[in-house]
């Protein structure tokens, strides 16, 4: 039956391909665009999960805060002009200024995750599991409505502008720019640079993360944490320092995720984080949660179903697809793509 | 008869006597209007989480099973309790509850025939087994429709012969009972791919049904026919028959049934499948028998709650069944001990007086927005001094198993609780 089903879901989509190359491959593009931002927070899910086995429910309003910190240094702070004004050419101090940005957001919410892990987590962390879960939701929900004070970041929304011009692309016979004012030829695929932002930028992340947990030794005592934490403890591993690293660099990618996901769509509140961060841990779920390539697969996965279900089927629908393939994929492989089945506890 | 109520131990008279006598005091308080509507809107939600909190305490705090998909099921129950009502007093038809009333009977009938035909049969996986409950359940489902159509002629005459006033209360009490037993015949048929999972997987794969629920119910209305639901735009004109007596009366009955399953074989055999499920399958207890049993159980409650919660404000929305609030049963849960019937119930009340009430009163004029950041902070304190709960795993004597409570190492979550506060 399953067959079936995913010999139906291949013809449509091949039909859809024949019928019509250009807005399918748009779908795609703007699929991968969202896919690498859901990557980004799913990490942070995934490596929380690997070393602690929480479910980080205030991951997604780390990634809102994220957003609005850049909101904060780009409209406030004028951060991306600073190094214009202190004499570096023109596209440089714009690009070097939007680094600043990022990597600001990214200590930020490095730093709260930190705050947030030393003072709601680590007291808990002999409790049993739901209690440290419930909590989790209390920060979550902490966040957001001290979020939606008037004095914060207010219940409206924000509309964000972007730290750098952007400039659109579309494919058509060649690749042309998209001058303002002038129309789209029809049957072209469009993309612009803030796709290409934020697809080298994600990859960077998602190749330093890896190069962090594999080649250093923070990463090597991450992976023993994970494994096993009272041997890791015997071993010299300083296990809280370890978790808190854990739950700081997750938090930092959320942050970048953040400034990203504003920059693609331009729309702050304080409730942002809820969506992408359920997609974001859907992904990681479906990928095998504690897998950081698991992360990155389920991401990319998530993306494309939601862009094509929402463009072949309905807008409304594509949460009960994305929710059915999860079932799916959970129900062939109970612990995700690349998770590993379960290992009995002592 | 004699001999029956002889046979009623004096716990259980003085536990009946206590909740009769709560209910007079409530009742006089509302009748002489001490109580205004806000507080009384205020009794009967915690009454409605109580109930829905209770079917979680058995899937989660008494099954181990980490289920946030309660909001679902609570939310078929709602709608589907309320259309019924609803065709009766606006449409002035019984077709609501004829066909909810034949669907349940035929699928039901469908499922546990097939049930029984797939436990003499060997050999059927998992997928297969599932397709075959789908395809019956859909052909009994389109005959129920059929047939229940048919009768609700007859039906709606013969109702009408009663007085008013107690068809509607007829009427409504069937609605919440098939409201829960439709919630509950979904929930088995969900149960069957989903509770072979791990606790985690299995509980993103209910959070995944909450939400594909809640999406449904917004589009209930182009895609599937039912105007008077109204979509994203949500139902209204329900009529408001949630007396306190009927939440009364349901609470109780959920109480009570709670605690004679648990104090029966099956609750034995529930806590053990929680406690360690090899052990219990090498004790002979079915195991995904027990899971599904209590899986569908809690959600028959979660649909009564629905139902019950539709008869209160009068209004149904779609988005108030949203995966965030989800999390409230499992909170409310936490909050008064995993695996405390006693827990469950105290803390559904102060949970809705202290969030609904108490801090919409005691928070100034132009700081009703500081409600959602008091109470996570409240959430929080009480986590980190209690992480069991407000009562741990204390029960009142009516509530307390007969047997001496079990102590465990090394278990997941529920019975860790009281250790864990000493960590």
């Amino acid at each position: 039956m399953l067959i079936l089903v995913a010999v139906w879901v291949t013809a449509i989509l091949i039909y859809n391909l024949i019928q019509d190359p250009a807005l399918f491959v748009q779908q795609i593009v703007n699929g991968l665009q969202l896919g690498f931002v859901y990557a980004l927070i799913a990490l942070g899910y995934t490596m929380v999960y690997g070393i602690v086995k929480l479910i980080n429910f205030a991951h997604g309003d780390v990634f809102m805060v994220g957003a609005f910190i850049s909101y904060f240094a780009v409209s406030r702070f004028k951060m991306p002009a600073w190094f214009g004004a202190l004499g570096v050419p023109e596209p440089f101090g714009t690009l070097l200024g939007s680094l600043l940005v990022i990597l600001l957001s990214m200590a930020a919410c490095a730093l709260m995750a930190f705050t947030i892990e030393r003072v709601a987590y680590k007291p808990l962390r002999t409790a049993p599991r739901i209690s440290a879960l419930i909590t989790a939701i209390g920060v979550s929900f902490f966040l957001e409505y001290f979020g939606a004070l008037p004095f914060v970041f207010t219940p409206n929304y924000i509309s964000y502008e972007r730290p750098f011009g952007i400039v659109t692309w579309y494919v058509n016979n060649g690749i042309h720019v998209l001058r303002p004012g002038t129309q789209v030829p029809a049957g072209s695929i469009v993309f612009s640079s803030v796709f290409i932002i934020i697809l080298i930028t994600s990859l960077l992340l998602v190749v330093g993360l890896q190069f962090i947990v594999q080649r250093t030794k923070v990463g090597k005592a991450m992976r023993a944490t994970a494994y096993d934490k009272p041997t890791a403890r015997l071993m010299g591993i300083n296990v809280d320092g370890i978790i808190s690293v854990t739950f700081a660099i997750g938090a930092a990618l959320a942050g970048a995720a953040g400034m990203l996901y504003a920059v693609a769509f331009p729309q702050l509140v304080f409730g942002m984080g809820i969506t992408p961060g359920l997609k974001a841990f859907v992904a990681a779920v479906m990928g095998g949660i504690g897998s950081i390539p698991g992360a990155l697969v389920g991401a990319l996965i998530m993306g494309q179903a939601e862009t094509l279900s929402a463009g072949y089927i309905s807008t409304p629908m594509r949460d009960v697809v994305a929710f059915t393939l999860l079932i799916i994929v959970l129900f062939v492989r109970p612990t995700g793509i690349f998770g590993e089945p379960s290992r009995e506890k002592a | 008869m004699v001999k029956f109520i002889r046979g009623v131990s004096r716990k259980t008279w003085v536990f009946l006597g206590l909740a009769v006598g709560v209910y007079l005091i409530v009742q006089v308080l509302l009748s002489v209007g001490v109580l205004n509507d806000f507080w009384s809107t205020i009794i009967r939600q915690g009454a409605v989480m109580a109930i829905l909190a209770l079917g979680l305490n058995l899937i989660y705090g008494f099954n181990g099973q980490f289920s946030l998909g309660q909001f679902g099921f609570y939310a078929i129950g709602a709608y589907a309790s309320a259309d019924v009502t609803y065709r009766w007093t606006l449409l002035q038809t019984a077709n609501g509850v004829t066909v909810l009333f034949m669907v349940v009977v035929l699928v039901g009938v469908a499922i546990l025939g097939l049930r029984q035909l797939l436990s003499r049969i060997r050999g059927v996986d998992a997928l297969s087994a599932f397709a075959l409950y789908l395809v019956l359940t859909i052909v009994a489902g389109a005959l129920a429709v059929v047939i229940g159509g048919a009768l609700a002629g007859p039906v709606t005459t013969l109702l009408n012969l009663l007085p008013p006033g107690w068809s509607l209360q007829v009427v409504f009490f069937l609605a919440i009972l098939l409201g829960g037993l439709l919630a509950a015949e979904v929930s088995f048929l969900f149960g069957l791919p989903v509770l072979m999972l791990g606790s985690d997987y299995f509980g993103i794969a209910t959070l995944g049904f909450t939400i594909i629920v809640k999406v449904l119910f917004d589009n209930s209305d182009t895609m599937f026919g039912f105007a008077e639901m109204k979509g994203a735009r949500g139902m209204v004109g329900i009529p408001q028959l949630s007396s306190w007596f009927w939440m009364f009366v349901f609470l109780l009955a959920v109480v009570v049934i709670t605690r004679n399953i648990l104090q029966s074989s099956y609750g034995r055999a529930i806590v053990s499948v929680r406690e360690d499920e090899i052990a219990a399958m090498s004790m002979g207890i079915d195991v995904a028998s027990f899971k599904t049993f209590t899986f569908v159980l809690g959600s028959l409650f979660a649909g009564i709650a629905g139902g019950l919660y539709a008869h209160v404000g009068g209004f149904l929305v779609p988005d108030s069944f949203n995966f965030v609030k989800s999390f409230d049963p499992m909170i409310v849960v936490v909050l008064g001990g995993l695996g405390s019937v006693t827990g469950t119930v105290a803390a559904s009340f102060i949970w809705s007086l202290v969030l609904e009430g108490l801090l919409r009163l005691v928070l100034p004029q132009g700081f009703e927005t500081w409600r959602y950041v008091v109470y996570p902070l409240l959430l929080l304190v009480m986590m980190l001094l209690k992480p069991s709960g407000l009562f741990g795993n204390f029960e009142i004597p009516y509530l307390r198993q007969a047997l001496p409570a079990l102590r465990l190492k090394n278990n997941p979550a529920p019975a860790e609780a009281t250790q864990g506060s000493k960590a």
